[in-house]
């Protein structure tokens, strides 16, 4: 049977992974946050997952505006690296795993999650960065990668209670798999930050604690926050944290937090980290 | 039926909703066109006759060659897409977002590296007019 056996949180700022290709990860702006990725990079190399489930956003990149998907995966064999404006980031193509991803697609369809199948995309710094800041710089990823894109592009985005329950959906679909696998869910973006306008910078970190603490302690309270208190009181991008909330519920009731991080700033973001593992 | 839209209020902020993205349809796919390196070098050859091919208002076009931030953001454009025109003049995200705020590139990176800007007096309109 395939287990779902932790979940990550973590931001996906595109500067970051810029930062590496560039080779700026060591300068003084940008050495606290590598430096705070250390011990995940660790947990992740120990958990050693043969498959990662990543819920990440697209960033008007694989899609444009003819359609826009609510929750669109990724069926693909491969998907490659998108040039988002100043060439593609100079990183490994993602390895899907297309027999899984149709399973899984057939499994939350008849669940009642209407997902849309995509079997050609590219993919962007908002599932890039987080393998990078997990696995470092390999010349192949090390396990293979389901991309579930969710809208937050176009408000309104889906809500966070929407987002926990196809969570959930996700956990049994990957239980009724029989091949022995292990997978990790990520959950990307956020965490508080915005990147428009003249309130362009804002960050929340008192929101932000309470988010991590209760990813743990009241994941409940956090599918009853509103669309406009994202908006309001952790930036008009921080919407984005609907994506952990899927992550969170695909772990089953209980979960143990064995690593957080916490760093402001990563370009005009508020940078959060979490590792989750399923009891 | 009106759509209930809270986040009208809040200050310094244009939420990418339905009737933006309606209005900024042909603005966006132009913006989409520069993720590719030879569509980029075309627009920044003649900026005007590459804006000709799309169906762009007028008020839109002249926000573009200003490279107006917000008035683009106002006029219907999705940052992620405006960040496409950023990366196309050779310039970083941080130098668009600092435009946007009437900061300099260094008051805005100080401002981040302080610890960001608090939402106190930005979470409405109201709010913020009392400042």
């Amino acid at each position: 049977m395939a287990r779902i056996v932790a979940g990550v949180g973590t931001s996906h700022t595109p500067a970051i992974g810029a930062a590496v290709d560039n080779g700026k990860a060591d300068q003084p702006y940008w050495q606290p946050l590598f430096k705070g990725y250390e011990p995940a990079k660790q947990w992740m190399a120990k958990s050693a997952p043969d498959v990662l489930i990543m819920v990440y956003n697209d960033h008007v990149n694989a899609f444009d505006f003819k359609m826009i998907p609510t929750f669109a995966l990724g069926c693909a064999e491969e998907f490659p690296i998108a040039d988002e404006g100043w060439g593609p980031r100079p990183v490994p193509a993602v390895k899907g795993y297309p027999e899984l991803a149709a399973h899984l697609i057939q499994s939350l369809v008849l669940d009642e999650f209407d997902m849309t199948i995509v079997n050609e995309m590219q993919v962007d710094h908002g599932l890039t960065v987080p393998l990078t800041l997990l696995f470092g710089s390999p010349r192949q990823w090390p396990c293979r990668v389901i991309p579930l894109a969710v809208n937050v592009v176009q408000y309104p985005a889906p809500t966070g209670r929407r987002c926990y329950q196809l969570g959930q959906a996700i956990r049994r679909a990957v239980q009724s798999w029989q091949e022995d696998l292990k997978v990790v869910i990520f959950g990307t973006g956020g965490m508080s930050h915005q990147i428009q306008g003249p309130r362009a910078g804002l960050t929340n970190p008192a929101f932000d604690k309470a988010f991590l603490d209760d990813l743990s302690r009241d994941p409940e309270r956090l599918t009853r926050i509103p669309p406009i208190e994202y908006l309001r009181e952790a930036g008009a991008e921080a919407i984005e944290l609907v994506m952990w909330l899927m992550m969170r519920g695909a772990l089953g009731p209980k979960v143990e937090e064995v690593y957080r991080f916490y760093h402001i700033p990563a370009s005009s973001t508020a940078v959060g980290h979490i590792i989750l593992e399923s009891r | 039926m009106v759509a209930d839209k809270p986040y009208e209020d809040i200050p310094g902020t244009w939420i990418f909703d339905a009737a933006r993205a309606r209005a900024g349809y042909h603005l966006n796919q132009f913006l989409y066109t520069l993720m590719k390196e030879e569509n980029r070098k075309a627009f920044l050859a003649d900026e005007r006759a590459y804006l000709a091919k799309f169906k762009i208002s007028e008020p839109q076009r002249e926000a573009v060659l200003r490279r107006d931030w917000n008035r683009l953001l106002e006029l219907g454009a999705v940052v992620y897409a405006l960040a496409k025109l950023a990366f196309t003049d050779g310039r970083s995200y941080q130098y668009m977002a600092s435009q946007m705020t009437g900061m300099s590139e260094k008051e805005y990176v100080d401002m981040m590296l302080n610890g960001g800007r608090s939402p106190e007096g930005w979470r409405s309109k109201s709010q913020r007019g009392r400042q």
